[in-house]
């Protein structure tokens, strides 16, 4: 067996670093090569940012982890070079059902909406992900982006200078120092970094297991994700069947509070339950088996200065509901754009504390939306569960119940209502999916998408509206994209765009978040929204 | 007062007949049944209502019944 995860992609060579009389200087150290970490690395190399990747380890995860990637995702991985890749391997479902003790309770359908490049999600391993982001590195290393991955590199010292940050990282060759001016922190809920600098890390526990198994069978479960609220092969819990690539499902049993790990994370354990779920007839082979506990936290500022820190090492939800990988990319989103500008010195380090702010805001939204699966998955009380079942009976009869019935709310990007970087909204009648701080959605123009011509740069999109062609604000360059009604076959343009109104002109963010919108263009409007959008009014 | 405000006035067409429907149904079930009963009857009334503010008003009542 040549697993994937067994193959070091990025194993430790020495570097001149380690032989450097004085600390070398690097403009940004990324900690952690997970997904958050990777991506927040090519992101800024792809800016023509330098950036160095370390990584105590050099394999991609063990096991597949995160297996839900959202459609925002995607469309991140679009701008990052990976997307396709992803959405070729990854498996796409729409159907999900809902059990309840022996019958089926509801099912519901995603609906994607037509005019998204991308779907609503796809199910892929996490080490997929993280093999396509470290190709995707070492693509842009070789076409000369200013990236680095070295792994083996483990971080046992770090030092916030005021102006930089000192860091000491140890290797088989022996420990060295080197030097950034910015760290973004990506190393995971238990984050060595975050202890390392005594920072908080509080929340709630939940006090539950979960076994999770990726099997590999042929069989002929649908593409579905299945839930099941007490099922009579895991009584008084829940289970949870989905389907992965290369004939692998993962499937995550509820084991409750009082149980002995290590006895049922073996397989002599783990075998009958999974049989007693599948029936005794379907072959399967374990390829992974954990047992997991969870906690919904976040630190209390992501921002210490010049050490930021982005995905778990930030914030930690429950699974249910795929918010944790999705989150940390869009905290990579929310963050690149902003430290290129604050290093180009074309923006105040001010708009840094806006990534505080704005994904604060997100992270407390996946916060709340991850407990309130939890207490319904899992409740609390007796109380709790005579509703919780209650719902669960009503659904199977009356369409009234099924919005209550709450297996995981699927992770929607964040909309930054109240971001300091909002310029109040100023087009009249337009749709409230498009307000200011609402990240873009795609619709379908001719034969490309709107997400690919809006790209990684600040953006005017004009609808119906004249403009110059582009527009320079200290030293921050916006171009225009102008679309018209002919541009616009499916009606969705304007349906997303203009709602009741005739034009518009949006000013929008380089991670494709609204950052203000006029009827029309106003110049001293626009400039305004930008110096609003890039910190330069923050106080 | 609104219409959007929560009755606590009288308002039920026949109380005494209401009620004693309310104790039929659950005549004959168990502690655990009428339990479920109750649940489900106060999710259906809950979407009957629908109106966030109203919910609230209602659940303060039966919390605090002296306040009101």
């Amino acid at each position: 067996m040549n697993k994937i995860f067994e193959v070091p992609l990025y194993p430790y060579t020495r570097h001149a670093d380690q032989d450097a009389a004085t600390p070398a200087r690097h403009t940004v150290a990324v900690i952690g090569a997970g997904p958050v970490g990777l991506a927040a690395a090519i992101d800024l190399a792809q800016q023509g940012v330098e950036v160095v990747v370390l990584d105590e380890n050099d394999k991609v995860s063990f096991g597949s982890r995160a297996i839900c990637f959202a459609k925002r995702t995607l469309e991140i991985a679009d701008r990052l070079g990976l997307g396709a890749p992803m959405v070729d391997k990854g498996v796409q479902w729409n159907i999900g059902k809902v059990f309840f003790d022996e019958r089926k309770v509801y099912d519901f359908n995603l609906l994607p909406e037509d005019g998204h490049k991308r779907p609503a999600f796809i199910n892929l391993q996490q080490y997929y992900v993280e093999d396509y982001l470290v190709r995707r590195a070492r693509e842009i290393e070789a076409e000369g982006a200013p990236i680095q991955l070295r792994g083996g590199n483990k971080v046992a010292g770090i030092t916030d200078q005021g102006d930089h940050v000192r860091l000491s990282i140890d290797t088989v060759d022996g420990p060295y120092t080197i030097t950034a001016d910015y760290v973004i922190a990506c190393d995971g809920a238990a984050s060595p970094v975050r202890s390392l600098m005594g920072l908080d890390f509080v929340g709630r526990v939940f006090e539950d297991n979960f076994l999770i198994a990726d099997v590999i069978m042929e069989a002929d479960f649908p593409t579905e994700r299945w839930f099941w609220f007490d099922p009579p092969f895991n009584k008084g819990q829940s289970a949870l069947l989905h389907k992965q690539p290369d004939g692998v499902w993962r499937i995550d049993l509820q084991l409750g509070w009082d149980i002995d790990k290590e006895q049922e994370k073996k397989p002599e354990r783990v075998i009958p339950r999974l049989k007693a779920m599948l029936g005794d007839d379907v072959e399967f082979s374990l390829e992974w088996v954990s047992i997991y506990t969870f906690q919904c936290r976040r630190m209390e500022r992501f921002r210490h200065n010049r050490v930021i820190f982005a995905g778990d090492s930030a914030h930690q939800v429950s699974p249910f509901g795929a918010r944790g990988a999705n989150s940390g990319l869009q905290d990579t989103d929310n963050l690149a754009w902003k430290l290129k500008l604050v290093l180009e010195g074309l923006a105040p380090e001010a708009l840094l504390d806006s990534y505080d702010a704005e994904r604060i805001y997100g992270a407390d939204e996946n916060i709340l939306n991850s407990s309130r699966s939890t207490d319904f998955i899992t409740p609390k009380s007796e109380i709790s569960r005579i509703f919780r079942d209650a719902v669960l009976d009503l659904s199977e009869h009356h369409a009234f119940a099924r919005p209550l019935v709450n297996s995981g709310r699927l992770s929607m990007p964040c909309t930054y209502d109240g971001s300091p970087l909002n310029t109040p909204d100023a087009l009249p009648g337009g749709p409230a999916r498009t307000r200011p701080g609402s990240p873009c959605p795609d619709v379908a123009l001719g034969n490309g998408f709107l997400l690919d011509a809006l790209g990684g740069r600040f953006t005017l999109l004009t609808i119906n509206a004249d403009a110059p062609d582009s527009l320079t604000e200290g030293g921050i360059d916006v171009a225009r994209l102008a679309l018209t009604g002919k541009d616009d076959a499916t009606g969705a343009l304007a349906a997303r765009y203009l709602g009741d109104a005739a034009a518009a002109v949006y000013l929008i963010r380089p991670d494709q978040h609204v950052a203000a919108r006029f009827p029309g263009y106003d110049e001293p409007a626009i400039r305004a929204a930008l110096r609003r959008a890039t910190g330069q009014e923050m106080q | 007062m609104m219409s959007t405000d929560l009755k606590l006035t009288p308002n039920m067409d026949r109380p005494d007949d209401i009620y004693a429907n309310l104790l039929a149904a659950h005549e004959g079930l168990s502690k655990d049944e009428s339990d479920a009963l109750n649940a489900r009857l106060i999710l259906i009334l809950m979407n009957h209502i629908g109106e966030r503010r109203v919910l609230a008003q209602a659940l303060n009542a039966a919390r605090a019944p002296a306040d009101r």
